[in-house]
């Protein structure tokens, strides 16, 4: 039986994410902070995308690195550093890939051999909350962006003049 | 997540591939409209036009909705956008990452019962 994962806004910047572990806190911490094991979880098989290259120094003051491609297309970079980092229990890092991303904290409680690990990520305004996509998943808002434009175009009623028909097929 | 998406947007570009329904945006553009006006305006059958329209809701182009006789169509928020929507996909990438940080634990789990069996609980 797999543990639940909760998501919920705290506040308007804020959102946050718990799941317990049936696992000690360091157990946790290991799989997050080695690259190689770290590797093997983030990015879920089933989203179809591929962690092209991971490269973390997960310690205070040290910076990671990831790239993400979907599908073949032209990997998208992840960046950031590591304001804190206290074993088995605390990791703070930053987002820097835009201007408005958000900062990350992990906390790590240990009871009874089991972990609660909570998640948030503060943003820097609402709006940049609203906007926020799932990492990875912005892997495909060229696609999106090129279907927008192509709403928009359509809703300007200038779309049969300029329609290319290839945009069609992807 | 990124097989639904990926439907999706396949929907979306399958929706916009014919002539009528890029026209039909258009007309909702400028106006909400029955799917009768539509008929009328792109000189179909009702029941072609009611194909249409339901391929471009299908997409999430459009939103439909009957009150009393008149099926009225409008522009659809594509962006499904809508709290629910959005918590969902934030919960579905952290559920499945997570799903998948159990694999490891598992692992690690068994690795150290296996390095220190005086140890096993």
């Amino acid at each position: 039986m797999k543990n639940p994962t909760t998501v919920e806004r705290k506040s308007d910047r804020e959102l946050v994410v718990t799941r317990t572990f049936d696992a000690p806190a360091r157990i946790i911490f290991q799989a997050w902070s080695k690259p190689e094991l770290f590797r093997r979880w983030w990015i879920p098989k089933s989203m179809g995308m591929t962690l092209v290259s991971y490269e973390a120094d997960i310690r205070t003051g040290g910076s990671y690195r990831l790239e993400i491609s979907h599908q073949g297309s032209k990997p998208m970079a992840f960046f950031g550093k590591y304001l804190e980092v206290t074993p088995h229990s605390r990791m703070v890092w930053t987002n820097e890939e835009s201007t408005d991303s958000p900062v990350t904290t992990v906390t790590l409680e240990e009871k009874g051999g089991k972990t609660l690990l909570v998640l948030s990520e503060l943003h820097p305004s609402k709006a940049a909350l609203d906007a926020a996509g799932t990492g990875a998943l912005d892997a495909m808002p060229e696609t999106f962006g090129q279907l927008d434009e192509l709403v928009a175009e359509l809703l300007a009623g200038a779309a049969r003049s300029t329609m290319r028909a290839p945009a069609m097929r992807p | 997540m990124a097989q639904y998406s990926d439907s999706r947007l396949d929907a979306s570009f399958a929706a916009l591939s014919d002539a009528t329904r890029r026209g039909v945006l258009e007309q909702l553009g400028r106006s909400d409209a029955s799917i009768t006006d539509l008929a009328d305006k792109f000189h179909m059958t009702l029941t072609g036009m009611k194909k249409h329209v339901a391929v471009l809701e299908e997409a999430g182009l459009v939103s439909t909705e009957k009150v009393g006789r008149v099926r009225t169509c409008k522009l659809g928020a594509r962006d499904l956008e809508d709290a629910a929507a959005w918590i969902k996909r934030h919960r579905d990438l952290w559920n499945a990452r997570f799903n998948e940080l159990d694999q490891v634990v598992e692992e690690l789990k068994r690795n150290e019962r296996a390095e220190r069996p005086n140890r096993r609980k």
